[in-house]
């Protein structure tokens, strides 16, 4: 049965006070699956998981069963959570974090088990000072009970979680997996060159599989009521529910756990309430910061991930008008549901200033490792801000659009994508907005500010 | 004297240090330890991190200069640090009217310390607190839907008689 807006996995506990303590999670029910999942075979707990449809809800939505088949047969996999949440517009996996980190720990003890990972560890961002020690309180609260750190009884023998809570320390870089490693084993959080793929040769050299929060926080309810029941309950190959982080100019701003099949239109309109003030829609981010903006026109779509990037409805994003833009192998691009934070703006939003901050942002975290990103995104950021401010030169816009189209495809890891990607969107579906910059002519300092 | 760690450091790097098989992984917790101890990580804080994990001295400073949370600067930031996102989130819903009124409400600029250094004040990145913009972390402590200067100005008053540590 398709989820209705009802349907609550790992929402369930968002805004209860006191679900984040151990006594509070165990009245919620919280570590109630584990004594099933222990009982099953590890390699029937992945079969659930590839039936369920589970897709990866860091933003690159790959089938999480498929991801862990790739784990080298007969040998034991690190679990790794990549709870590093840093692309601009997305808030859920905090959310999880601070009102529900049994439920990621129940999932962290499911994963384990299945992939056999010696130890695992949580990246968190570091930033989030509360939120690391609210996981760290959850960690601590699981051992003291014998969760973690204790040999539990499960098919065939016994099984021990060790869990760490580590912290990052800074770096929107290290939300990408071999970045994250190499940040987990000391290093400055440069990506690795793939393959090997992480699944082969991870954390420590040994295979890993890294899954973000909101996709292990789902685990504990697909053991619990079956991969079939979660795949149905989603839309085509994505099953679930998806956490949506809508912000920007709607009357209710929230993380929404919403189904698959639910469009923007129906998130902006219904969900959040309508347009702040009243104002028109100008356009939607969809799935945080690094996926094309679509337009009012664009928006009867799902926001399932299959939906935002092959629907008819969105037009193809181009290098200049009429060429669309080419992926790799001819696969043209619409937009993605990438994380799930669905930024949304009106018709006072200046375009330009708010790509030239996105910019500045890429800018700023890419890694310096490949030359196209490293110094790509700074000219973007460069370019950007000078036609924000009023001092574009004839030529910006299609200068911004060669060199976003220079650096996509050409990088080790999808940072540089992910900065030209969006630089490319909003050029094809704004684009008089920054041709009428590219003039001399100096305009007030707009509000927002670059 | 050579700069040490003291004994309360000395027990949370030992347990850090048994969560990885080797003393590298250690490196970013014992550097958080390290920034928590003695306020910023100089020339002096490196060598000492990297003399405790048998570390070359190159790497830890490469590790240092990576991540934007370990502070190089000779200053130790003050007591309450200042995180103010003016990513597109809160750009959009006034995350620049944030940072300009707490920078006129203490007379400092983005990146400066306040001269009773109660307050250091940083532009940052998503706080991935979009949902409740415009936002601004302090420590542990998070201050949602900053929507008017009056709620700016009433977070300043607050962390100034309770301040928010980062460690």
């Amino acid at each position: 049965m398709p989820a209705d807006r009802s349907t609550k996995i790992v929402s369930r506990n968002f805004g209860v006070e006191g679900a984040n303590t151990i006594d509070g999670a165990l009245s919620c029910g919280a570590y109630g699956v584990v004594p099933k999942a222990l009982g099953m075979e590890r390699a029937a707990i992945i079969e659930e998981v590839k039936k369920s449809n589970l897709r990866g809800r860091g933003g690159a939505g790959f089938p999480t069963g498929l991801k862990w088949t790739f784990v080298p047969k007969g040998e034991d996999a690190y679990l790794v959570v990549n709870a590093d949440e840093s692309e601009p517009a997305t808030c859920k996996d905090r959310e999880i974090i601070y009102w529900d980190p049994h439920l990621l720990i129940e999932g962290v003890i499911i994963g384990s088990y299945a992939l056999g990972s010696p130890h695992s560890y949580i990246y968190i961002r570091g930033e989030m000072i509360r939120e690391a020690r609210v996981l760290q309180r959850a960690v601590d609260e699981a051992y003291a009970r014998g969760f973690l750190g204790k040999p539990l009884a499960c098919k065939g023998g016994t099984f021990t979680t060790e869990l760490t809570v580590h912290r990052g320390a800074g770096a929107y870089i290290c939300g990408e997996e071999t970045s994250l490693l190499n940040s987990l084993e000391g290093k400055r959080g440069w990506p690795r060159v793939k393959p090997p793929f992480p699944a082969v040769k991870g954390l420590f050299g040994k295979p890993t599989i890294v899954n973000n929060v909101e996709t292990i926080a789902n685990l504990p309810s697909i053991i619990d009521k079956g991969g079939q029941w979660f795949a149905e309950l989603g839309m085509g190959r994505s099953g679930g529910t998806r956490l949506i982080c809508v912000s920007g100019h709607v009357n209710r701003p929230g993380v929404y756990e919403l189904p698959m099949q639910t469009t923007m239109r129906e998130i902006i309109e219904d969900v959040c309430g309508g347009m702040l003030d009243g104002r028109k829609l100008k356009g939607v981010i969809p799935g945080g910061s690094s996926v094309p903006v679509v337009t009012p026109d664009e928006i009867d779509v799902p926001i399932e991930a299959d939906a935002l990037a092959n629907s008819e409805l969105i037009k193809p994003v181009e290098v200049r008008p009429g060429v669309n833009f080419d992926m790799g192998g001819g696969k043209i691009l619409r937009s993605q549901a990438g994380s799930g934070g669905m930024v949304v703006m009106d018709e006072t939003t200046d375009m330009v200033a708010v790509c030239a901050r996105l910019m500045r942002f890429y800018a700023h975290e890419s890694c310096g490792q490949c030359t196209p990103c490293r110094e790509g995104t700074g000219w973007l950021a460069r370019v950007a801000t000078r036609m924000a401010q009023g001092h574009g030169r004839p030529g910006d816009t299609e200068l911004c659009a060669s060199i976003a189209n220079g650096i996509a495809g050409n990088t080790i890891c999808p940072l540089g994508d992910a900065a030209a990607w969006p630089m490319l969107g909003f050029l094809t579906k704004f684009r008089a907005d920054f041709e009428a910059r590219e003039n001399r002519k100096v305009v007030a300092m707009p509000e927002p500010r670059v | 004297m050579a700069l040490s760690f003291s004994d309360e450091a000395m027990q949370k790097i030992a347990a850090a240090r048994s969560r990885y098989p080797n003393a590298q992984a250690a490196c970013l917790p014992v550097l958080h330890i390290a920034q928590a101890e003695f306020g910023y990580l100089p020339d002096e804080v490196i060598e000492l991190v990297s003399n405790t994990l048998e570390l070359p001295v190159a790497h830890v400073h490469g590790v240092v200069t990576f991540y934007t949370m370990f502070r190089r600067r000779r200053q130790p930031v003050g007591e309450n640090l200042l995180m103010v996102c003016t990513n597109i989130s809160c750009m959009l819903r006034g995350g620049y009217r944030v940072l300009d009124r707490i920078s006129q409400k203490l007379g400092i600029q983005v990146d400066e310390t306040t001269p009773d250094k109660k307050f250091t004040l940083i532009e940052e990145e998503c706080l991935a607190a979009c949902a409740d913009a415009p936002a601004v972390i302090c420590g542990p402590r998070y201050f949602l839907r900053l929507d008017t200067d009056e709620k700016v100005d009433r977070m300043l008053q607050e962390l100034a008689t309770h301040p928010e540590p980062e460690y």
